[in-house]
């Protein structure tokens, strides 16, 4: 059976990868290429480079790292951030990596995800999505990479989900703005919620700071995969340990 | 030395950087004469079926390829076409070994294409291209269509309710339907066994 996916997400500003506490005062974290492999060998199940200023700027990711990345790793990758054009997406898929992740201008324009996997195949294609509660719902926010350009859209986000596995995604990975980089735990309530109205697989981020956290986001909130970045980046969490410790506990993970 | 087929459309380019890792040397080709030559051969393929078969058949490559005797090992569409036939599209592949793909069957919170990590439980460990092996390992696969198991699995993995063949040997012809230049330290480990063969 498939096995739960660590998911290690690097957000590359300028070269180097970088990181925030929700989403500001980005500091830098390390090379990328040192830091691939190192993930690679505590045995990460999947990588995503975000660029997390490319969206913003309408620059495209710089390609001589994709390339790179693509000749030293030995795990599926997803790239991530100003990826808006078929154009891109295919420049990007054919220096090897594995899928493409789209946010901002997926929901400038819809069309854009059925296209993306018309070409590439639903397999290809990943749907970022960024949302917090206000009141009583989830709302989507867009263009989070930066917070002097952050704006809260008009989409709830269970309809804007059920809209993005039909115009063809072939997974989603939510994350939750309100426990980015706070280390408290993933948001199991809004999690589960998008769970029980997708069928395509759910990659949980947000808020993982202790082992405890995936177990209960695995176990609670039944997502697929796990996404974190700062708890590896700095070290507080070993992948090969956290693998260990949920396989321990009942999940079936890849040792 | 690796001659990987140029058939049109594969992912050569990321064989190549898994072979350049492990130190094994790789030239790719669409001549059959070149091929033919060869001490082992690699038939890597993406996209779908009849496509595949199609530049296989105008560039020459079906024939030779089936008559191959040096070891050759056929990776995601590449093992498939190894088979007699393939659901997808209709497709009659090079009918090396007797069995048909199937596309999986759709069943309650299974999702297609199988995507993801899997373990692959091995039918006959000792054999060369499963040297080092654990007695089970993980593979990444992205697939919608399957080889069935049979006398020639060597390597079978489960989705749902689909049984299915995820390494393959038949006298010198081989092959893995995950990708090893995705899946690790294994992924990497058979494709050094492939290349000592």
């Amino acid at each position: 059976m498939l096995t739960k996916r660590i998911v290690a997400c690097l957000d590359v500003r300028d070269g180097v990868v970088v990181k925030g506490v929700r989403f500001k005062n980005h500091t830098v974290m390390g090379d990328i290429i040192e830091l691939a492999q190192r993930y690679r060998d505590e045995g990460v199940d999947e990588l995503v480079f975000y660029d997390i200023t490319a969206s913003i700027e309408g620059r495209v990711v710089d390609r001589a790292w994709v390339k790179r990345v693509a000749k030293v790793l030995d795990v599926p990758f997803c790239v991530a951030g100003g990826i808006r054009t078929m154009e891109d997406a295919k420049i990007v898929l054919n220096e090897e990596a594995d899928k493409v992740s789209i946010n901002s201008p997926a929901l400038e324009r819809p069309e854009f995800i059925t296209e993306l996997a018309q070409v590439f195949g639903v397999q290809s294609v990943v749907v970022g999505v960024d949302s917090r509660k206000e009141d009583d719902r989830w709302v989507v926010y867009q263009y989070t990479g930066d917070e002097t350009k952050t704006v809260k859209t008009t989409h709830d986000l269970l309809v804007w989900l059920r809209m993005v596995q039909n115009m063809g995604a072939g997974e989603v990975v939510l994350n939750c703005m309100a426990n980015d980089g706070v280390r408290q735990g993933y948001d199991i309530e809004q999690l589960a919620a998008a769970r029980k109205i997708l069928n395509i697989p759910l990659i949980a981020s947000g808020g993982a700071g202790e082992r405890e956290h995936f177990l209960n986001v695995f176990h609670e909130a039944h997502v697929d995969g796990a996404l974190a970045a700062s708890v590896f980046h700095t070290g507080h969490l070993h992948i090969g340990a956290l693998k260990n410790y949920l396989r321990d506990n009942g999940l079936h993970v890849r040792i | 030395m690796i001659t990987i087929v140029e058939s049109g459309g594969a992912n050569i380019s990321s064989i190549l950087f898994a072979l350049e890792r492990i130190g094994v040397n790789a030239e790719w080709t669409a001549d059959p004469d070149k091929i033919a030559k060869s001490a082992r051969v690699m038939l890597p393929g993406v996209g779908a079926a009849r496509d595949a078969m199609e530049q296989m058949r105008a560039k020459e490559l079906d024939q030779c390829v089936k008559s191959l005797t040096c070891p050759v090992f056929g990776i995601c569409l590449g093992v498939q076409m190894l088979f007699q036939h393939s659901e997808e599209g209709n497709a009659d592949m090079l009918g090396i070994i007797p069995a048909k793909v199937r596309r999986f069957d759709p069943e309650e919170e299974k999702t297609i294409p199988h995507m993801g990590w899997n373990n692959v439980a091995f039918a006959d460990p000792q054999h060369p291209l499963l040297s080092e092996m654990r007695a089970e390992e993980y593979f990444y696969f992205v697939h919608s269509y399957f080889a069935p198991v049979g006398d020639y699995t060597l390597g079978a993995c489960t989705y749902f309710s689909n049984d299915f063949s995820a390494i393959v040997a038949q006298d010198n012809f081989m092959g893995c339907q995950f990708h090893p230049e995705r899946s690790g330290p294994a992924g990497s480990r058979i494709l050094e066994n492939f290349s000592k063969l």
